[in-house]
């Protein structure tokens, strides 16, 4: 990765990273190397990957509300909420949102 | 008083001989004397921890109290505990006052055991020595210019130094048996599956798993009896009940066939590390236990896939953090981007971003066959090994890790160096298999550990051959000068 | 300016399509005869869970801002997804009603990206492995035609939360009760060709979620929405073209104008020589165009993976054979049997299997007092549909209820009343001044059947009439109408019209 590649995955990832910063993160080239020449010795073509060392299966919950309202409280860990809002700085103009 | 175990504390308050407002003042004046020169605690919850102990004095007198009851303990800062800050070691979450409790802390509460407070870790578990708190590194009691290891070195260097009977942990690659092994405790990693991850803040969530480190294998199994079982709230816990694990403790290990894998002995291990193993071993087969030779043919490529599930799980479990809803957000946004970009890099430490990126790097198009994928199949690979590893022996022993405490700084500019560091404890994990790490002797006044793994939810069974180890030993019961 | 002469030349040739909406001046029937349309939809359905899809949260429409937000849903560092069993249920009874595949074992993903509305920074989602694919639904084209459209897959995820962009000055408020709600996704195959198609299918889809109540349908509140991907080729070309997106579409309507107004736009930009890209769109509803949604400066790379924090998703034989036979009749056996049970038109069939609820009120009433399917038909799509639409009712809010229409229709059918004193019943029911039985008797409404009664009426009408008399007697019989006015007139409309014309050709 070129250090401009770095910065692309930095966006991706929304982490602000400034020139200066960027030699500290060059070692990742290495890491990523040095891993995929080991992982890459074994023929794995056969094998299945494995996502959970438990092999179980999802239990499912009853259709229950179970949780009560708790916004108060939980509002007081933000740094800007206003009329019971979070706040962010203005997305994108109104009706044209697509979430 | 700090040199009696669980076991010893509880039969104390139960005979009256203490109260457990006492113990709890006296643990709390050991923290406040010690920790300066440790830095094993990020907070101390003194106010908390006094008012819970005068409630269990009242236990006590009205008869209810339980087996447990008053005995200080110490949560790893990324237990959620409620009303109480919740950091993970990050500026991230330095404001942060979690809203409810994590089950592991819901149940310690409720077999009557008093958090002391919280102990320091590397930033959001990701470490091996602890050096990337953002509340600075913990040091080892044995040697304050050397590093306890990590994540849960907090945890590992308070029980070592007997400012606390005993701490919870948690353990993805290594984070809980690594600093036990340095620091001379006793510590486990149960079974994936076993405990609650529920309130556990996220680093890796295939590989995370809570667990204890403590002076004995005695208290271990004592305290995992109350934390572990099935939990509604989390997916991936079992359903079957746990056993009390206490109740085997001193079943006869006669005839108990102990596998050594060849790949955790090569040839370029320090050889007197090597002789503390092998005298450990000897003792083991005093007792009749039998060694057998065994192969784990892929284990030595668990650090690579290692090193790829965990930062891709991160990458994802740490996109949360953006500074909207909780934790840290940055002066002046100009806009979202800004507002996500430098809440982000302002708060997270170098190591957190650095397995961001590579996590987000191995997960993007292009690139995750090639990575995600073949570190999925590779982590298959270790499990068919182990799983058929255990079809001829009862466990599996190895170093916990390859090294004693090596001094701070000295491996913090050479990622590559510090990620071996867990080289014998990751593939346990990728496995999900339960292990503990016992102290098994020094190294030049260091400590070594070595590691039992058992089978799929057979923690019983290493707690089994740890406790007939322990009676049989006393390195768990030496204690580092100047915290005698 | 090339538009408005291009809006021009085209409006003569549109005036079927309607001058309110500009869309409809760019229905480009123009370009149609060289030109394929090819479009598929994907369809978010919010499923009727108590909770949330993977939490206990309530999920009750209109709660005030972030009340309905709990730990999980708010991504509280340490919190993990649990599954919501109902939702399960519902998206396995959707797969059954589409004839689709249910995956015995399907697995949950992690869609990453950053959006304030999506607390987690990923949404969980199916990618791989979907729980529901290959399946179908037919739709009717006309009274005879059907036509199958397949639906490639329909998979579980969980909504995300709202952003105000308007609640205070500068900021973008976000409001998460909606975050975590269940959907489904429903992703067709492109197989529609027109507008007309694809909003046909959506209503078809549609009556299909509420019937098997595992959804409202609720388009205005957000529960029913739709995207649509369209491209157009030339009709002799085997290759397809560029599509692009059209995101959130809430309405029927909206969506027959956004495809017409992109179908139209694409034409426009190949005609004259130019390439459509691909990209994602926005409906302006009020200038009738599709237009590109700002897309974020880096392209799209979602980092699918399989969600850590949940297992697979397995279901078994004997739970599928249970929700097989809890299944309630689908619309097109309904319909099917309406027309072989009740003898009516496949127009009237369609009007009452259209939704679940009038359909049963249909089956109510006839079920009532053994009211002819024809009549109850009838009065169900003239006078109850107009009194509900006047005011904008459903069919369940409906101020009479099926007991209470039967009774009336009953006394049709008994000649009690005639049709026409009916509908004043009718009016006077609608306004709650009692049961049809209550209202005749009150104001005397009981039809005339007495023949002497009858007898005396005509001949005092004949009496009053000579000329026309003279008339009618001398051959212009269509004056017999003339004389039935009149007397049924006289008898303030309570007097048998059959029995008045019988009479009065006799007397005549």
């Amino acid at each position: 990765m070129t250090p401009d590649e770095i910065k692309k995955l930095a966006r991706l990832a929304r982490l602000k990273i400034t020139d200066e910063e960027i030699e500290k993160y060059t070692d990742i080239n290495a890491i990523l190397q040095l891993v995929k020449e080991i992982m890459q010795e074994k023929d794995t073509s056969t094998v299945e990957p494995l996502c959970h060392p438990l092999e179980l299966e999802q239990r499912l919950r009853p259709d229950i509300v179970t949780e009560s309202n708790q916004r108060d409280y939980l509002q007081e860990r933000a740094s800007l909420a206003n009329y019971s809002l979070y706040l962010v700085p203005q997305v994108i103009p109104p009706n044209t949102k697509n979430k | 008083m700090h040199r009696k175990t669980i076991t010893e504390l509880a039969e104390a308050l139960h005979q009256k001989e203490c109260s457990c407002l006492e113990l709890t003042r006296y643990f709390l004046d050991r923290i406040n004397r010690y920790n300066p020169a440790l830095n094993a605690f990020i907070t101390i919850t003194e106010k908390e921890a006094l008012e819970a102990a005068q409630e269990a004095d009242r236990a006590f007198q009205q008869g209810t109290a339980k087996k447990l009851t008053g005995i200080p303990i110490a949560h790893k800062d990324l237990f959620c505990t409620k009303g109480v800050k919740t950091s993970c070691a990050s500026k991230m979450l330095d404001n942060f006052i979690a809203p409810y409790d994590a089950t592991v802390v819901s149940k310690l509460n409720h077999a009557g055991t008093i958090s002391l407070g919280k102990t320091n870790m590397d930033e959001f578990a990701m470490g091996a020595s602890n050096e990337n708190s953002f509340y600075g590194p913990v040091k080892n009691p044995w040697d304050l210019t050397r590093v306890p290891g990590g994540s849960s070195g907090g945890s590992a260097a308070a029980v070592a130094a007997h400012l606390i009977p005993a701490a919870t942990g948690t353990d993805t690659g290594g984070s809980i048996r690594q600093p036990a092994a340095l620091t001379n405790t006793t510590g486990i990693k149960p079974t994936y599956g076993r405990v609650s991850r529920f309130g556990i803040i996220a680093f890796a969530s295939s590989l995370d798993q809570a667990g204890l480190l403590t002076q004995t294998a005695e208290d271990a199994a004592l305290l995992l009896t109350e934390m572990a079982g099935f939990d509604s709230y989390d997916s991936t816990t079992v359903e079957e009940a746990a056993p009390d694990f206490t109740k085997t403790l001193n079943n006869s290990i006669h005839g108990l066939k102990i596998g050594l894998p060849q790949e955790c002995f090569p040839e370029h291990l320090d050889p007197k590390i090597k002789t503390v193993i092998d005298q450990a071993l000897r003792q083991l087969e005093s007792q009749g236990a039998i060694i057998q030779e065994i192969k784990l043919p892929h284990v030595m490529m668990g650090i690579p896939a290692y090193y790829i599930i965990a930062p891709a799980e991160c990458s994802s479990n740490l996109a949360r953090y953006d500074g909207i809803r909780y934790g840290y957000r940055c002066k002046g946004p100009v806009d979202l981007q800004d507002l996500y970009e430098r809440s982000r890099a302002e708060a997270f430490g170098d190591e957190v971003k650095h397995r961001i990126l590579i996590g987000t790097y191995v997960l993007s198009s292009g690139y995750y066959d090639a990575y995600y994928i073949q570190a999925q199949k590779i982590r298959r690979l270790i499990k068919n090994d182990f799983v058929k590893a255990f079809q001829s022996v009862d466990a599996i022993l190895t170093p916990t890790s390859p090294t004693t405490a090596f001094k701070l700084g000295s491996k913090s500019k050479d990622r590559v160096n510090m990620y071996t560091s867990d080289i014998f404890t990751v593939p346990v994990n990728l496995a999900g298999l339960p292990s503990i790490s016992i102290p098994a002797g020094f190294v030049d006044q260091l400590p070594v550990g070595l590691q039992l793994i058992g089978n799929y939810f057979d923690e019983s069974r290493i707690l089994n051959v740890a406790h007939r180890f322990q009676q049989a030993t006393d390195w768990h019961r030496q204690i580092p000068k100047n915290f005698e | 300016m090339t538009e408005l002469a291009q809006k021009d030349e085209r409006r003569d040739k549109n005036e079927h399509c309607g001058q309110i909406f500009n869309a409809s001046d760019r229905c480009s029937h123009i370009s149609s005869t060289n030109w394929e349309t090819i479009i598929g939809l994907e369809v978010h359905t919010q499923l009727l869970t108590q909770s949330k899809l993977f939490s206990g949260s309530a999920t009750a429409y209109g709660a005030d801002v972030n009340t309905q937000a709990g730990i999980i849903d708010l991504a509280m560092p340490g919190v993990l997804p649990v599954l919501n069993q109902e939702a399960v249920t519902m998206a396995i009874k959707f797969g059954l009603a589409i004839h689709g595949h249910i995956a015995r074992r399907s697995i949950f993903a992690r869609k990453n990206y950053f959006y304030p509305d999506l607390p987690k920074g990923y949404q969980i989602t199916q990618h791989e492995l979907p729980i529901i694919s290959d399946g179908y639904l037919d739709i009717a084209l006309d009274d005879k035609n059907t036509k199958r459209i397949h639906i490639t897959r329909a998979h579980l995820e969980e909504d995300s939360g709202k952003s105000l962009h308007e609640a205070v000055r500068g900021m973008t408020g976000i409001d998460l009760n909606r975050a975590g709600i269940a959907l489904i996704e429903i992703v067709s195959a492109p197989d529609l060709r027109s507008a007309e198609e694809a909003v046909a299918y959506l209503k078809a889809l549609h009556t299909l979620v509420r019937y098997l109540g595992i959804s409202d349908g609720n388009m205005q509140e957000g529960s029913f929405r739709c995207d649509v991907n369209v491209s157009v080729k030339p009709k002799d070309s085997d290759q397809l073209g560029t599509r692009t997106e059209t995101k959130n579409l809430n309405s029927f309507r909206f969506v027959e104008h956004a495809i017409q107004s992109e179908v139209a736009r694409q034409i426009k930009i190949l005609e004259s020589g130019g390439k459509i890209i691909q990209e994602t769109l926005a409906f302006d509803s009020v200038k009738n165009e599709t237009r590109p949604l700002r897309e974020k400066e880096e392209s799209h790379d979602y980092r699918y993976f399989p969600e850590p924090d949940l297992l697979p998703l397995v279901i078994t034989e004997e739970t599928i054979e249970s929700i097989q036979k809890a299944l309630p009749e689908l619309p097109a056996e309904k319909f099917n049997r309406f027309i072989a049970q009740y003898h009516l038109s496949a127009y009237d069939a369609h009007f009452l299997t259209a939704d679940h609820d009038t359909a049963n009120y249909f089956e109510s009433v006839i079920h009532a007092e053994a009211i002819d399917p024809k009549l109850a038909a009838n009065w169900m799509m003239g006078e109850l549909s107009a009194a509900l639409n006047n005011e904008n009712l459903s069919i369940i809010q409906s101020a009479i209820s099926a007991e209470h229409l039967a009774q009336l229709l009953k006394r049709i059918q008994d000649n009690t009343i005639s049709g026409a004193i009916a509908k004043t019943v009718f009016e006077a029911m609608w306004h709650q001044e009692g049961t049809a039985d209550v209202i005749i008797e009150k104001k005397g409404l009981k039809q005339i059947t007495d023949t002497s009664e009858i007898d005396t009426m005509i001949d005092e009408v004949i009496a009053a009439n000579p000329e026309e008399l003279a008339a009618y007697r001398s051959g212009k019989t269509k004056l017999l109408g003339f004389f039935v006015g009149l007397v049924m007139q006289r008898s303030k409309g309570k007097a048998n019209p059959q029995q008045v014309n019988q009479l009065l050709i006799k007397k005549l």
